[in-house]
């Protein structure tokens, strides 16, 4: 028996149980779709997760204010105000690994451009920030150190904010009210797109620093100097966790902090945090692919459920194969094919439908898609496995039939 | 010379505690060209021996050669060769595949001797024309008489030119015209050199053999040549003369 003469007789008698045989390739299908779709989607994930942090840049330190606790209940990080500017420049000054420290201020504030109405998230920068993350306007200019320094009323804005206030058109040397604050838009930034986190990155406004504690955030007259955070940049191809115990030890001591104290402030390493979340999308994506593996370990399972029904049933024409002259191989031959030829099947048309399932999945979490061309060839010899796997039961027990005996089954 | 030759073949079963002797030491010979009946009750041994001589079954003790060939310690593949090239089977129940058309049923033995395809349906579509069906090549099971598919299940055991031809009860599940038609058909390939052995509990369908072996027991009890009647197909002619109401219908 040659290996077409094989084929054709497998897919003649799948073709003679028409249901029969589609609801096995289906239950093929939807295990190899789910391979596909979950690993897809794991791997989107990954990606998406490293262009994140890639966005924000991974050799960047966060300082943030320390908590306070008041009456016993501690108010959570952030809520203490110790960290100003004056750190953020000694911070530059004093560690050799720092390139440059950002420090900012944000709140959410209301903006009015030309009779719309929107609210965003404003900034208070210093030229500090473009330099450490990277960013660059796209129209327009960036700050003059002097408007930064005297407190000029200009504003950069993020794309987000360009499309809803101003539309299609140039926002560069209108006018942007920030609670009501009139100030004059110098430059659009470039897109950063979403964050970590998942908010969107060009949903901002930027002000200088000054202007902005001054006219629109102004929350702390205690210290007219603090801010919410600061970027620490580290230079390239220097040790983050260096550069962090460095800056740990300089704010402390700038904190004047006792050693028994608690430290006032909290430093967060961006790889770090790329590194967990990476990790906990790469548990998820596997969780995933594991689930998936199960459903078509279930599908296998159906194939070797229907090649016993299909064995026991053609017993007869198994007796009658051998009396005319196949070998026991021959009809191992036969119904292996045929499991094969479900599973391929299945998988063939599993695969199509998982790809497009990951793009249904990828373009609703606007996540990237990511499908290897090795996957679609990796999926074709697990199918192919699944069916030879499952099928060798039925097709073995077939094949040792004895011809009499198989002869004379009802 | 023999192209059958069994010694002092025995096949023991067991069913549960208990051996059942279905043949004892039986010894006989068929020689190249004969057309052989064997009957006997059931029971008696007939079948095992068609088993046996045909391959299907392996002797307990014993020997048997055919062509000269001792099969009795063949592998299974070996066997299964032996069953391809060297014999034909006949089923009673004609064993046919119903999803395949006649020339496919006939091809399934080419298939197994490894033929190209061209070839394969070149032989049998002789095969088929050979017994009769020429006009009926693409013909389902279902779409035949039970004699034609006798004629197809014929056609299949003769397609790779074996020189052997076993029937085990071939007109057990045939009316008794379409039987005698049948029995023509073995006596036509039986003059055309095909030794062919028939196992039947009929006398009618004995009688047009050249050699009458009887079982019983497991073992030989009678063994006797025979004229044979006259030959079928004129039988069947004549018949047909004196039932011409027969002869319309067949029409």
């Amino acid at each position: 028996m040659t290996f077409s003469d094989a084929v054709i007789s497998a897919l003649d008698a799948l073709r003679l149980h028409k249901l029969r045989s589609s609801l096995t390739i289906l239950g093929i299908i939807i295990g190899v779709a789910a391979v596909i779709a979950m690993v897809a989607v794991g791997s989107g994930g990954r990606e998406q997760v490293v262009a994140q942090f890639r966005s924000l840049g991974t050799n960047l330190l966060v300082v943030m204010p320390g908590s306070i606790t008041k009456s016993g209940i501690g108010l959570g990080s952030g809520s203490a105000s110790s960290l100003t500017d004056e750190d953020a420049a000694a911070a530059v000054r004093e560690v050799t690994l720092l390139q440059v420290a950002a420090p900012f201020v944000r709140e959410n504030a209301q903006l009015i451009a030309a009779g719309v109405n929107w609210s965003s998230l404003v900034y208070g920068v210093d030229l500090g920030l473009f330099e450490a993350r990277d960013w660059d306007v796209e129209s327009g200019r960036l700050f003059a150190p002097d408007e930064i320094a005297r407190g000029a009323q200009v504003a950069l804005i993020g794309q987000s904010v360009a499309r809803a206030l101003y539309g299609g058109l140039d926002p560069v040397g209108q006018e942007l009210r920030v609670r009501n604050v009139p100030f004059r838009v110098i430059g659009v930034m470039a897109r950063k797109g979403q964050s970590a986190w998942g908010h969107d990155q060009d949903d901002v406004v930027l002000l200088p620093l000054n202007t902005a504690r001054q006219r629109v955030i102004g929350r702390n007259a205690a210290n007219s100097r603090s801010v919410d955070s600061i970027y620490l940049k580290v230079r390239e191809g220097e040790s983050l966790a260096a550069a962090e115990s460095d800056v740990k030890m300089l704010l402390r001591q700038r904190h004047r902090l006792q050693p028994m104290q608690d430290d006032d402030f909290t430093v967060r390493n961006l790889a770090d945090i790329a590194a967990t979340q990476e990790e906990s999308v790469g548990t998820l994506a596997l969780l995933l692919a594991i689930v998936a593996g199960v459903s078509l370990a279930v599908g296998g399972i159906g194939i070797m459920n229907i090649m016993l029904v299909s064995v026991t049933e053609r017993t007869r024409e198994i007796g009658l194969r051998l009396a005319i002259g196949a070998r026991p191989r021959d009809i191992l031959k036969q119904f292996l094919f045929e499991a094969i030829a479900l599973s391929l099947i299945g998988g063939a048309i599993g695969i199509l439908t998982g790809i497009l399932a990951a793009c249904a999945i990828a373009s609703l979490a606007q996540w990237p898609l990511l499908i290897e061309p090795e996957w679609i060839v990796l999926a074709v010899l697990f199918s192919g496995f699944v069916g030879v796997f499952f099928g060798w039961f039925p097709a073995l027990r077939a094949s040792r039939l004895d011809p009499i005996e198989a002869l004379r089954y009802a | 010379m023999s192209l059958i030759e069994t010694e002092q073949l025995t096949r023991v079963y067991r069913l549960g505690d208990e051996a059942v002797h279905a043949l004892r030491e039986v010894t006989l010979s068929v020689a190249a060209g004969e057309f052989t009946a064997i009957m006997g009750p059931s029971g008696s041994g007939k079948s095992t021996f068609m088993n046996v001589i045909g391959c299907l079954d392996r002797p307990t003790s014993g020997s048997y050669r055919l062509g000269g060939e001792e099969v009795s310690a063949m592998s299974r593949d070996a066997l299964a060769a032996v069953r391809n090239r060297k014999i034909g089977f006949v089923f009673q129940q004609f064993n046919l595949l119903e999803r395949l058309d006649a020339l496919g049923n006939v091809e399934l033995a080419t298939i197994y001797a490894g033929e190209d395809r061209r070839r394969r349906r070149d032989k049998a579509a002789a095969a088929l024309t050979r017994v009769g069906l020429a006009e009926r090549l693409h013909h389902q099971p279902t779409q035949l008489s039970g004699g034609q598919q006798q004629r197809v299940a014929i056609a299949r055991a003769l397609v790779n030119a074996p020189r052997l031809l076993l029937a085990d009860e071939p007109t057990g599940a045939l009316d008794s015209r379409t039987s005698l038609e049948l029995m023509a058909l073995f006596q036509k390939l039986n003059d055309e050199g095909t030794t062919v052995v028939v196992v039947t509990h009929e006398p009618e369908v004995a009688r047009f053999t050249s050699r009458l072996v009887r079982f019983r027991d497991g073992r030989v009890q009678s063994d006797r040549p025979q004229r044979p009647d006259d030959a079928a197909a004129e039988l069947l002619a004549s018949q047909v003369e004196i039932m011409p109401d027969f002869a319309e219908t067949a029409a």
